[in-house]
């Protein structure tokens, strides 16, 4: 059965809309906009946590959102096993719930970074990039000011030991420790990414290197 | 009555890439014994409790729940005895 999706909107979700268009219009899947304020997940098998700025982005990128209404259902039913995708300000906000470890801080030059990502899938054994080949190279859209990935030392040897590093970029971009791109949980069911998928879906958009993230997700 | 005065630095074991930048602007006005510019946050807020350990409790619940990423962030705060003045209190 094709699984029900829900979009996650907070006051200055910009890519809302952009993830809704690539499940609703390429893959024609049932899909539900879920407002922050409240806490009803709409039987969602699985949650999008999308890019912009939530609440402006106020304190830390993704800090207000993390203490949202929505927040605890989303962390809830990440215990359960639903799949959660954050991309972006969406993987902000799951570091900063601590669903994923570590931190997104400000790029090291300080540039807001907006340009297509030379990316490697690191691992392709994991239910967001089975659609990949191994060491795939894409390229992904960004646009960030705060992606630059900080973990300590420690918190990387796990994650790459536990070959949990999902993407990584083919070059340094933002600073981020071990150029990581995207990470994903222990139990496999929570990824955070800085590159937007859902805006290399289509042709027009200069690249298709998305869509098979969300193929994945449909399988 | 409590007011709170927070300061939020960056580790220092961090790079502040803003602090760097904004050290440019000093070297462009000449002032070159100027050094090692971080950048941080200030944050002041009253606490409405009578207790100063119970307003303590309330400040660091504040700042390692919300204020501060302790991935990143240290804080430290100056918690000083309150009262609002009749300005303060009128606009209340």
């Amino acid at each position: 059965m094709t699984p029900k999706f829900g979009v996650v909107v907070f006051p200055g979700s910009n890519c809302d809309h952009d993830a809704y268009y690539v499940l609703k219009k390429i893959f024609n899947c049932e899909v539900n906009f879920l407002w922050h304020k409240e806490a009803d997940l709409k039987e969602s098998d699985v949650i999008i946590l999308p890019g912009g700025f939530s609440y402006g982005d106020y304190l830390r990128s993704g800090a207000m959102a993390s203490r949202s209404s929505i927040i605890q259902p989303v962390i809830e039913a990440a215990a359960r096993g639903i799949k959660i995708l954050g991309v972006c300000n969406g993987f902000q906000i799951l570091t900063e719930t601590g669903l994923l470890p570590g931190a997104l801080m400000r790029n090291s030059n300080i540039n807001f970074v907006c340009k297509d990502a030379e990316l490697e899938v690191t691992n392709n054994a994991t239910i967001f990039t089975s659609g990949y080949a191994k060491n795939a190279a894409i390229s992904i859209p960004v646009a960030h000011h705060d992606g630059n990935f900080f973990a300590d030392n420690a918190t990387l040897d796990k994650l790459e030991s536990e070959d949990r590093v999902v993407f990584r970029y083919r070059s340094d971009i933002n600073g981020s420790s071990r150029n990581i791109a995207g990470i994903i949980n222990e139990a496999g069911n929570v990824l955070g990414m800085m590159p937007h998928p859902e805006r290399a879906i289509d042709e027009k958009h200069g690249g298709t290197d998305g869509l098979a993230l969300f193929e994945s997700l449909l399988h | 009555m409590f007011k709170a005065q927070v300061t939020i630095k960056r580790r220092p074991s961090i790079l502040d890439p803003q602090g760097t930048a904004v050290e440019k602007g000093a070297e462009n006005l000449g002032l070159t014994n100027i050094k090692n510019t971080r950048i941080g946050k200030y944050i002041e807020f009253t606490v409405d409790v009578n207790d100063e350990k119970k307003a303590k409790e309330e400040v660091e619940n504040y700042c390692s729940k919300l204020l501060a990423n302790p991935i990143m962030e240290d804080f430290e705060y100056i918690l000083s005895e309150w009262t609002p003045s009749e300005e303060e209190v009128n606009d209340a």
